[in-house]
């Protein structure tokens, strides 16, 4: 690909993308569309949200040479970006303080937003309260159970979380929720976190995480020398994978590869492993890789991870896995585990459920590659959230 | 003349408007859409929306979430939806007939497909939430050429400049969505209906049919004085619910000739 930009027509990617909303949001869309056209252009929006970021937000944050996990795998040497040490423990903070800062500029004074592994919610229930709005927060109850340190987060934080009761009482569900409220109630602004649903949103959660790539492009060039030779990012709507390829995306010789969910299984509804087993679909306003059955009917998912726990992928993965400039693979859910434990013992990082598909991934590749190349691992968010269901799986008592 | 465009044409010689109701195909049982679209048609209604289930709905409220989720556990897809405008036609059904669902199983099951098998059956045209017509390119050409109507939305968010756009583009009839929301019985109508319907006059000789929380013969009414027909969903999904199996027909019938009442009033 000869250009970083890889939206082909506004709002595509190649074929995917577009906006496939109800009537009484296309307005809605069409309005955040203008407004983030002019925040875009605008320095002092990015002066603004540059300040939160360094005084906030904790950015740079650093990045950090795994010694004892490279010489462990005997190969690549593995570094590793800590979006883990951003404020609120995860890279959802980015997108949700850029979104944050753009709804107050239009006014807003209601937040809705969507969550899967509370992250996203966390970060959002927290610019709400920094920035004084307020906030809703949907969530699958599957994943009010099995994430509820971060749903006493949020409620701590001052926002209503919402239990969802239908479909799979997972992301996609919450998703469909929050839209619901957004139909009803377009005045409010839908604080989206992932690099999926309708235009704008894929490019512009995108443009928000992208700090992440921008920061690690800087510091492998100024800390270690050089780019890195393989990029890993675990990959659930993907926009944390997004936000650490995308400036990489001109570096030809930086393979970039997004981790999935491969859940307990290879059947379908056992696993979120979109580029194996989906075919191109709707969901959710947007034309991207879905699973799905012969009748269209989206198809259930399943990770032990509820951040990768999604049918479809943002439409820019769909396009740059077509184009070949971005390869995918999956980890299952005991390879997380493994990379869960791994991280936690070797380098004394506890890794988010989602990041440790990528850290897993990363002790696959590291021992076939030389000791003189370098995986960029990144470490998209803590595991501090994940405790109850890890100790769950290893069939230990908190 | 296509028979959406025969019926409007009609009713306006007789100076009536037009009672649509919505069922979804399977709802509450396999086989119901084949014993109530006839017995509803007799009663009065003059064009019938037959909702293809969708696993996620997101234009939907709770009750039509729950009827959805009942075809599916049927196995009700696009195909047997089809295949039930089919029965339907050759039992002897002259009312048109509209799909209504979402885009992702008509993508899956092919569009060029879905709309000749579709026209093939007897039906008339498809009722698309999630396609705005941005998107519409595709779907608006297969179902043109198959002589099918892809109705348009308009919304009470719908700014002027949009709407003549909407207008422009549309065939059959303009779907009205009456209020800011998912669909659901409303205890009252939204106050500017009035207004969008006006604006709308202005740009189109279409026929306007508003859709959306419309549940009595007084809503029906109301919608009557202003547009060409009301279309009524959520509150025969919710009577349906609750109708004993062998009242099935009888109620239903009953239900939609009180909201004729608002028509014939």
């Amino acid at each position: 690909m000869s250009s970083s930009e890889t939206e082909t027509t506004p709002g595509r990617f190649g074929p995917y993308g577009g906006r496939y909303v109800p009537e009484t949001l296309m307005p809605a869309v069409m309005a955040l569309e203008a407004a983030y056209a002019e925040a875009k252009a605008d320095p002092a929006f990015w002066a603004e949200l540059g300040e939160l970021q360094r005084t906030y937000t904790g950015r740079p944050t650093p990045l950090t040479f795994a010694r004892r996990l490279t010489e462990k795998c005997g190969g690549a040497q593995i570094y590793l970006k800590r979006e883990d040490l951003a404020h609120t423990g995860a890279h959802k903070i980015n997108n949700a303080l850029g979104q944050g800062l753009l709804a107050k500029r239009m006014g807003k004074r209601r937040i809705i937003a969507e969550t899967g592994a509370g992250q996203h919610g966390v970060a959002t229930a927290t610019v709400c309260a920094l920035l004084g709005m307020e906030c809703v927060v949907y969530m699958g109850v599957d994943d009010m159970a099995r994430q509820r340190p971060n749903v006493f987060r949020m409620r701590l934080l001052g926002a209503e979380v919402r239990g969802v009761e239908s479909g799979s009482r997972t992301l996609k569900d919450a998703i469909n929720e929050a839209m619901r409220d957004w139909v009803t109630n377009p005045e409010s602004y839908y604080l989206l976190g992932s690099a999926l649903g309708p235009h704008p949103y894929p490019t512009m959660v995108r443009d928000f995480q992208s700090v992440i790539g921008h920061e690690a492009r800087e510091q492998m060039l100024n800390q270690v020398g050089r780019l890195p030779d393989v990029i890993v990012a675990c990959v659930g709507g993907g926009s944390n994978a997004i936000g650490i390829f995308h400036p990489f995306l001109n570096d030809t010789n930086v393979a970039l590869r997004g981790v999935e969910a491969g859940g307990r299984g290879a059947t379908l509804g056992d696993h979120a492993a979109r580029f194996f087993a989906a075919s191109p679909g709707v969901l959710q306003g947007t034309y991207s890789y879905v699973l799905q059955d012969d009748d269209g009917q989206i198809a259930l998912t399943h990770s032990i991870s509820a951040g990768l726990d999604y049918a479809s992928v943002g439409p820019e993965h769909a396009w740059l896995h077509d184009t070949g400039r971005a390869t995918y693979t999956a980890a299952d859910d005991e390879e997380a585990l493994d990379g869960f434990e791994t991280l936690s013992r070797y380098e004394g990082i506890i890794p988010a459920l989602e990041s440790s598909h990528a850290i897993a991934e990363a002790l696959k590749l590291a021992p076939t590659l030389r000791k003189d190349q370098i995986i960029l691992v990144n470490l998209s968010g803590r595991g501090d959230k994940d405790i109850f269901s890890v100790a769950e799986a290893l069939g230990m008592e908190i | 003349m296509s028979r959406i465009a025969a019926t409007f044409a009609r009713l306006r010689q007789e100076g009536r408007v037009a009672l649509m109701p919505y069922l979804t195909v399977g709802f509450p049982e396999p086989g119901s859409t084949l014993d109530l679209v006839p017995a509803l048609e007799a009663a009065g209604a003059s064009l019938f929306e037959l909702g293809m289930p969708f696993s996620d709905p997101l234009a939907d409220g709770a009750t039509i979430q729950r009827a959805t989720q009942r075809a599916l556990d049927h196995g009700i897809n696009l195909s047997t939806c089809i295949e039930t405008v089919a029965t339907l036609r050759a039992r002897g059904l002259q009312a048109p007939l509209l799909l209504m669902g979402y885009y992702n199983p008509l993508l899956r099951y092919g569009i060029e497909r879905a709309c000749a098998d579709f026209a093939a059956a007897g039906g008339d045209g498809w009722i698309i939430p999630d396609m705005p017509p941005e998107e519409s390119a595709q779907l608006h050409a297969a179902a043109a050429a198959h002589g099918l109507d892809l109705i348009m939305f308009v919304a009470p968010t719908t700014p002027d400049d949009r709407m003549a756009e909407i207008a422009a583009r549309a065939s059959g009839f303009i779907y009205v969505v009456s209020l800011t929301g998912v669909t659901g019985a409303r205890a009252s109508l939204s106050t500017n209906l009035a207004t969008v319907i006006e604006r709308l006059r202005r740009l189109t000789d279409l026929p306007l049919v508003v859709g959306f929380g419309i549940s009595s013969p007084a809503h029906v009414a109301e919608v009557a004085q202003i547009a060409d027909g009301a279309i009524v969903g959520s509150a025969l999904i919710a009577q349906l619910e609750q109708l004993p199996a062998a009242d099935l027909v009888p109620g239903a019938t009953r239900f939609v000739r009180e909201l004729m009442t608002g028509i014939e009033r």
